[in-house]
């Protein structure tokens, strides 16, 4: 795959006239998909693909393009070839657009990680007899991701990183449930059967019977997995510059009121895990850590150079949506051991589902608790909850409820496969709340 | 692309092969504030083989289309389905693929190379100018997102289909500020004008009338009244009866989630298989069909992407829950009658169980009995915010825009309305269905679902409805 990039980035760019500028950004995978239900296979098979994305810039317009690769060199030239002509063609129809951001970046780099993934042909009896008798349901995804880009400033970078994830549920005949991940790059048979037996050891909690809690607010301990739902939202209509001034942002309140959240409250992008390339679409290569709110207060935006033009303002290299792609939020002091004891009596929230805002200007986020939630007395869990919804402010959970932060940030991986198989992870830790407002 | 021929030369022993070959160039284009933001078209191209092999289907998804690269890909494909086959949640067999023959084309007036890059992108700069009906607008959009595309489908059992679709999308939006008040208004919630038509949709004049009125009712809302908060009656409109019907009745009936499929992902369901045919989803005034004719619809098509042919079925009959949303596959596993919806996102991704048009009959209530019976309650339109949990029971839905109903009277108007109810007692609470004239279509090209996921459009029609006592409240 890098040899078909590199040669199509060479011969396009050596096609290209004067005053014209290319950006080209790559991404592929080779992937096994095993779809499971009651630890049997509902749908299995394998995905390769391999798209060419076209940033093209001349007299002031911008046009923007992407094609399938075929994995035939000569038939994708042409493909190239053939799309560089569209661009060409549509680019004088269009107006100047006064923000676009020539690609100047020359940096290079080259990352590749290879792994012991088990073959299509074996998975199924790598996986599934060790999942005995449990009903889990859930997706198998392994192969290799690889990512590139490279522009007419002489700028490459390229990527591929093998690895494997098995995201599942377990459940239990009344039908309670737990979510775990299993990811990695090595396959380590053992770990991954102790893995599944602890996460069956965890499901007799839940055979507990349920109770039913009625709406209101509870003192409230959100699980790392949680956490990271909620940071997720800072990537739509969150932490992005071009939100903020576009009246379209949660955090438009930190910036124009000065609001403040928690003083125990620290996220930064930090690419130093090593699990999301530094480079984006363009080629611009985003610093290894940048602090975004310190200590509760705003300090800087996710800023693409688009943004960054727009607005007179310094760029991160962020992507251009300025989402977030390497998400670390703060360890703070509260021992995991003294979760429940600190907690007292509550709620405890393991994982939360179908997150929206539901004021984003105001800062609202609603959604439903989902998988181990207990409710807790006296530091001791006393039964599984009945699913409640909740619908609570960003500037109460992470601000002035926010009563204490775990010592451990656990990695979530993004096991989302709507674009292809993604490579972020948000890497946070748990959060212990004085007030949550549950209302249905 | 001669997928007959591409068939005849494949060499494997299997039970049935199926090549599913999509074709799809997405053009879209935003302009901000007079200025062009994003002009781009992505061109998709790929194959999925599809086999059977001991009661196990398999694929093998890829753009390398020369014939030794397929040859390969569905010899890979039948060794999946061969290790794969001793632990098959279910044994099928040929049945699950009936022989399908016949194509597809979208119904439009103008097509697609009447419009020029140019001249769209000037209509939508033109859009954008109309939209600042003042400077409290801080921000405009206009966008259009078109959709060209071309499925084809040959299988062992002799099924042909080929269809051609042409899909529009557009959305106009103002965010409007003044006194540390923001607010938004887009043409009906984000890009829900979806339809299968052709360039006629950006009809200059049309478009022009519609963005003066979301400019102005931008601005009106930053001095509206907060939404009233507690029990009372709620009127919506039929662009939040689309979100309302997508989300507490469609994905509920997925044969494939009442299954299990989808429990580690979008959820399970509130309904169990028991249910059919003996459920009162709704009040009596509740009619579901599965729609694949309405005209200009979003997700019209004549096969889905099992081969099996699509008709006109109500799932919901006065009230009474009848069939559920399952292809083929879901119907042998589950013994419950289902409609043609096993459905693909693109070529990469295998079909599983989609709503496609789902729709909400007419009913009797002219706009005028329906408002006019309301003492007390609240007027709500266009979606802005989706919240629902893993069974399809407890939501939370927030609309853009709303009125006061007064004495059988559209009064004042208010923000951030927003209400939250249970599925089934929700539904059961329909007390009027609009008639005809109050029958608008709608559509949206992004429901996701599914492992690996896929994002598919789909299409929701509805009149206006009346619920009863529902728990409606403002903003932060």
């Amino acid at each position: 795959m890098e040899q078909l990039f590199k040669t199509i980035n060479d011969e396009i760019n050596a096609t290209l006239r004067d005053g014209e500028h290319l950006s080209l950004s790559f991404g592929g995978e080779n992937s096994t998909f095993m779809r499971i239900n009651s630890a049997r296979i509902r749908q299995v098979g394998n995905v390769d693909e391999a798209d060419l994305s076209f940033n093209y810039i001349v007299d002031g317009r911008r046009t923007t393009g992407s094609i399938s690769l075929s994995g035939d060199i000569e038939e994708d030239l042409k493909r190239a070839n053939n799309e560089l002509e569209r661009l060409r063609l549509e680019a004088p129809q269009l107006p100047a657009d006064p923000f676009l951001v020539l690609p100047d970046s020359p940096a290079q780099s080259i990352e590749k990680k290879s792994g012991d993934v088990p073959s299509s042909e074996k998975l199924a009896d790598t996986l599934l007899p060790s999942m005995g008798g449990a009903d889990l349901t859930g997706i198998w995804a392994s192969g290799r991701v690889y990512r590139g880009s490279a522009n007419s400033a002489g700028g490459y970078h390229w990527f591929a990183s093998d690895s494997f994830s098995l995201d599942y549920s377990l459940i239990t005949p009344e039908e309670k449930m737990v979510k775990a991940t299993f990811a990695g790059t090595d396959w380590d048979q053992t770990a991954y059967e102790s893995f599944i037996k602890d996460s069956i050891n965890k499901l007799e909690l839940m055979q507990r019977p349920a109770k039913q809690i009625e709406p209101g607010k509870y003192r409230t301990y959100i699980a790392s997995a949680g956490v990271s739902n909620f940071l997720d939202m800072f990537s739509w209509g969150g932490i992005s510059e071009a939100a903020i001034r576009q009246g379209e942002s949660a955090l438009g309140k930190m910036r124009k009121d000065a609001v403040k959240l928690s003083p125990l409250f620290t996220i930064s992008e930090d690419f130093s895990s090593g699990l999301t390339p530094r480079f984006n679409g363009n080629g611009e290569v985003a610093p290894e850590s940048t602090i975004l709110i310190e200590k509760g207060e705003l300090k800087q935006t996710l800023v693409s150079s688009r943004s960054a033009k727009e607005y007179g303002v310094a760029s991160n290299n962020a992507s251009e949506d300025e989402s977030l792609r390497a998400c670390v939020m703060q360890t703070g002091t509260l021992k995991e051991a003294d979760v429940l004891k600190t907690l007292g009596t509550g709620v405890y929230l393991s994982n939360l589902h179908y997150l929206n805002w539901s004021d984003r200007i105001g800062g609202r986020i609603t959604g439903m608790t989902r998988y181990a939630c207990f409710w807790v007395e006296d530091g001791e869990i006393v039964a599984p909850i009945e699913n409640m919804r909740f619908d609570d402010s960003i500037y109460n959970f992470f601000g002035k409820a926010l009563e204490a932060v775990t010592d451990q940030a656990l990695v979530n991986p993004d096991v989302g496969t709507y674009e292809g198989r993604e490579l972020s992870a948000v890497i946070c830790p748990g959060i212990l709340l004085n007030s949550f407002a549950l209302t249905l | 692309m001669d997928l007959q021929a591409i068939l005849s030369r494949i060499d494997v022993r299997a039970d049935y092969v199926g090549l599913r070959y999509v074709n799809e160039n997405t053009t879209f284009r935003l302009v901000r504030d007079g200025n062009p933001d994003a002009n781009t078209r992505e061109s998709k191209q790929g194959l999925m083989i599809e086999v059977l092999v001991k009661g196990q289907f398999a694929y093998y998804a890829t753009s390398r289309m020369d014939p030794a690269s397929i040859q390969a890909a569905a010899e890979r494909a039948v060794q999946i389905a061969e290790a794969a086959s001793r632990y098959s949640v279910y044994s099928f067999d040929a049945s699950a693929r009936p022989v399908a023959q016949g194509s597809y084309r979208s119904p439009y007036a103008t097509p697609l190379d009447a419009l020029t890059p140019g001249e769209l992108t000037s209509l939508l700069v033109k859009a954008t100018h109309e939209l600042k009906v003042s400077e409290k607008v801080i921000t405009t959009n206009a966008m259009a997102r078109i959709v060209d595309t071309q499925s084809q489908f040959v299988a062992s059992n002799g099924s042909s289909v080929d269809q051609q679709y042409l899909m529009v999308s557009a959305d106009y939006s103002a965010v409007a500020y003044d006194a540390g008040v923001t607010q938004k208004r887009t043409d009906g919630g984000l890009l829900a004008k979806s339809f299968q038509r052709g360039m006629e949709v950006f009809n200059e004049a049309d478009v022009l009338s519609r963005c003066r009125q979301i400019g102005d009712e931008a601005v009106e809302l930053l001095t509206a009244e907060e939404c009233p908060t507690g029990k009372m009656d709620l009127v919506l409109a039929p662009d939040q009866m689309m979100l309302q019907i997508h989300e507490s009745v469609g994905h509920a009936l997925e044969i494939d989630r009442i299954l299990g499929d989808e429990r580690n992902y979008a959820g399970w369901s509130f309904i169990r298989l028991e249910d059919f045919g003996k459920l009162q989803y709704g009040s009596k005034l509740m009619n579901i069909t599965f729609d694949p004719f309405v005209e200009n619809q979003f997700a019209s098509y004549a096969y889905d992407d099992g081969g099996l042919k699509a008709n006109k079925e109500f799932l919901i009959k006065d009230g009474l829950l009848i069939r559920g949303l399952g292809g083929k596959e879901s119907q042998i596993r589950s013994g419950i009658d289902g409609v043609a919806n096993f459905r693909a996102s693109s070529w990469n991704r295998a079909p599983i169980d989609r709503m496609a048009n789902l729709n909400l009959e007419p009913g009797d209530s002219s706009r005028e009995e329906l408002i006019g019976s309301v003492e007390k309650g609240v007027y709500m339109t266009s979606n802005r915010s989706w919240s629902i949990d893993d069974y399809r029971n407890k939501f939370q839905f927030g609309c853009e825009y709303g009125k006061l109903i007064e004495n059988g009277k559209l009064t004042k108007t208010v923000k951030n309305p927003n209400y939250r109810a249970i599925s089934n007692p929700f539904w059961r609470s329909l007390k009027k269905v609009g008639n005809e004239q109050t029958f608008e279509v709608y559509g949206t090209p992004f429901c996701g679902k599914g492992e690996p996921n896929q994002i598919i459009r789909v299409g929701h029609a509805s009149p206006l409805c009346l619920f009863d006592k529902v728990e409606v409240f403002g903003g932060a």
